[in-house]
């Protein structure tokens, strides 16, 4: 964790130099007899983040944060595998909702999630995977009329389907 | 009498068949999102606010609110039956609710819990009742200078209670006020902080896709990795007949408690920013502190159950009142609760006693009925929460993650949303085992819009001088108070480290 500690530190202080910089497309100034600049704000709030980072990395030398002084890795093997799976999941989850929509995605990362990671039986697998999708359908496209993503152009004809039957 | 009459009204709206039905539903959820490690009543909140559009306001909040309630009375059950805090705010319930269970007496604890739980939030809710409205009242007198004062006095807080790495603490405020900044400067109109040049940050980072990232997805990451899937729980055996005896031993030997925590609670809870967690610590030490007997706490002892349950309750109740009258959150939940509040078309602040009594006294009614069904559905039920609490986390973490990937596209409506999200989610599980306390970012980037406004329009009224902060006595006092807990880490530190120089000294 001590090397995570300050490679985050330096990470966080790029992205405080980085706002810092971004702010500065506005005035940064102060306008006197009106106050701050648009762009001041964000950059002082950058500034004192990227002095935090700076005590943060102090710390870390006179080793006083408990991450600094631990000599256990950030992710274990345990935990690289399960950020990889779990995150992963995740990751093809949201990234599926283009394509197979938001319904189709929920379903295949259930299966994913429920068979694969969780090593249930079939049944609650497909029973949990498949009432999901159903729920949030009635939910919100026919409850609350808030449309969710329904991916490519192929699966139009299965929406405007269903669409027929709560509209 | 004007406050009678309108807590009669407030009680009969929050009696209404729909209001009710929110209640009893918000109470169950809230009682098994408190009950579940990893869930607390931020996550519930922050993840079951968008489905709530689906009702008016006023029954929305209620909900929400009902889930706070719930949320704070389950904490106890894992707490107790599992050794693992249910939610951050019942930390300090297992130093002593575990050591009972262990020694056969779960029920007892539990049955601790579920009174001491009820006389907070029913001491609490009294008091708000007659502080809010007198509060709000000297809350209309207040400029952008003593709301910007106050803001500051929020954050402080959070350095002076908040018990973490200070200036990881400072950038997870700073951050989320940053976040807040982004889409367009609200006085010039230009676009401002757009990264990378992705059209998606023109509108803004919405809260809920921070809050959701961090307690939908990051801290499900963050539990999973931690508990590896390995919890033992402790049985209860649930009978009435021992159920009502030891709710006599529970006023017998945990009244103590319950008076402390309850009192201590709402105090705490009303602070900008502490909100129940802070209020529980504190309620436990002060309660060991005060015994005649503090060796017997660690090992059992009720009122170390008692205290911070009373306590937690009632600094939710607490975290409302500046939420309400102020328009600052008291605690992260109810944070999102403000930024719900502003989604639906309402103006959280002291204007809001005047402008929608119905909607404030119906909330007010509603605390009273929550904490009684929270109450009955907690005692009736604890076996079954029991029950739920050994489903295996398989399950329960993959629906969370579809709902907080839902949640996060209702919000706005833009798969951008999704994907920062999803960004903010594993950062936040990175940030979240590095000790970087994340509620302040979530705090901030609620409150960061009417920060920035409430400067600029200070330093506008004084044409840019900044002595405007320090002439004005209210704003003057928070900035004051807000600089003494600034301070209070600093000056513990140094104390201890002085005391410890003295000791070496005698040891020599």
């Amino acid at each position: 964790m001590r090397r995570a500690e300050l490679i985050t530190a330096i990470v966080l202080a790029l992205f405080s130099i980085y706002v810092m910089w971004k702010s500065s497309e506005l005035n940064v100034g102060y306008i006197s007899g009106e106050g701050p600049g648009g762009g001041a704000w964000p950059f002082w709030l950058a500034a004192v983040m990227l002095i935090s980072t700076g005590f943060i990395a102090f710390n870390w030398a006179r080793r006083t944060s408990p991450p600094s002084q631990s000599g256990e890795p950030l992710l274990d093997s345990y935990g690289r595998k399960m950020l990889l799976m779990v995150g992963g999941g995740i990751l093809g989850f949201v990234a599926l909702v283009n394509v197979i929509s938001m319904y189709g995605a929920m379903l295949v990362f259930l299966i994913y999630y429920l068979r694969f990671l969780g090593r249930h039986t079939w049944r609650l697998t497909l029973a949990v995977s498949i009432l999901t999708p159903v729920i949030f359908f009635i939910f919100f496209e026919a409850l609350m009329r808030i449309t969710l993503p329904k991916g490519m152009k192929f699966l139009e004809p299965l929406f405007n389907w269903l669409n027929t039957l709560i509209y | 009498m004007e406050i009678i009459s309108h807590l009669a009204d407030g009680l009969w709206l929050s009696v209404q068949p729909v209001n009710l039905l929110m209640i009893i539903i918000g109470v169950t959820v809230g009682l098994f999102i408190g009950a579940m490690p990893g869930l607390g009543s931020v996550n519930g909140v922050a993840i079951l606010l968008p489905i709530t559009f689906l009702v008016p306001p006023a029954s929305a909040i209620i909900f929400l609110a009902a889930i706070y309630y719930g949320a704070m009375y389950g904490g106890a059950i894992s707490s107790i039956t599992l050794g693992i805090p249910g939610a951050s705010t019942a930390v300090a319930t297992t130093f002593d609710g575990r050591p009972l269970a262990l020694q056969g007496r779960a029920r007892l604890a539990l049955v601790i819990a579920a009174i001491a739980s009820f006389a907070g939030g029913t001491v609490s809710v009294v008091l708000f009742t007659g502080f809010a409205p007198l509060l709000a009242s000297v809350a209309l007198s207040f400029g952008p200078p003593e709301i910007f004062a106050l803001m500051l006095l929020a954050f402080a807080t959070f350095v002076g209670l908040g018990s973490d790495d200070i200036p990881k603490t400072i950038f997870s405020i700073c951050v989320g006020l940053v976040l807040a900044a982004v889409g367009y400067d609200e006085i010039s109109g230009a676009p401002r902080l757009v990264f990378f040049g992705i059209p998606g940050f023109l509108h803004g980072v919405n809260f809920l896709v921070l809050a959701i990232g961090v307690y939908g997805i990051g801290e499900m990451i963050w539990t999973i990795d931690s508990t590896r899937g390995k919890i033992s729980s402790t049985e209860a055996d649930m009978t009435i007949k021992g159920t009502v005896e030891d709710a006599r031993e529970c006023v017998q030997r945990g009244w103590k408690g319950m008076t402390i925590g309850s009192l201590l609670g709402f105090f705490v809870g009303i602070l900008p920013a502490a909100g129940a967690t802070p209020g529980a610590l504190m309620a436990y030490g002060v309660a060991k502190m005060l015994s005649r007997n503090p060796k017997a706490f660690g090992h059992g002892h009720p009122n170390g159950v008692s205290a911070p349950e009373s306590a937690n309750n009632s600094a939710s109740t607490g975290s409302m009142l500046p939420m309400l009258t102020l328009g600052i959150p008291g605690s992260p939940t109810t944070a999102i609760l403000l930024g719900g509040m502003v989604i639906w078309g309402l103006t959280p602040g002291p204007r809001l006693f005047i402008d929608q009594p119905a909607f404030v006294w119906g909330l007010i009614g509603s605390f009273y009925v929550s904490n009684f069904f929270a109450l009955v559905v907690n005692l009736a039920f604890i076996p079954l929460f029991i029950w739920m609490l050994r489903m295996p986390f398989t399950i329960l973490a993959p629906m969370i993650f579809v709902l907080s990937v839902v949640g996060g596209y209702a919000a706005t409506t833009d798969m951008h949303d999704v994907w920062l999200m999803l960004g903010f989610g594993l950062g936040a599980f990175i940030l979240r085992k590095l000790d970087y306390p994340l509620a302040p970012a979530v705090l901030a980037i609620v409150l960061g819009p009417l920060a920035e406004q409430s400067l600029r329009q200070s330093l506008l009224m004084s044409q840019g001088e900044m002595s405007i902060f320090f002439t004005r006595p209210l704003s003057l006092i928070f900035l004051i108070c807000g600089a003494a807990l600034f301070c209070t880490p600093f000056v513990i530190a140094w104390r201890r480290r002085e005391r410890s120089a003295v000791a070496t000294e005698i040891a020599e």
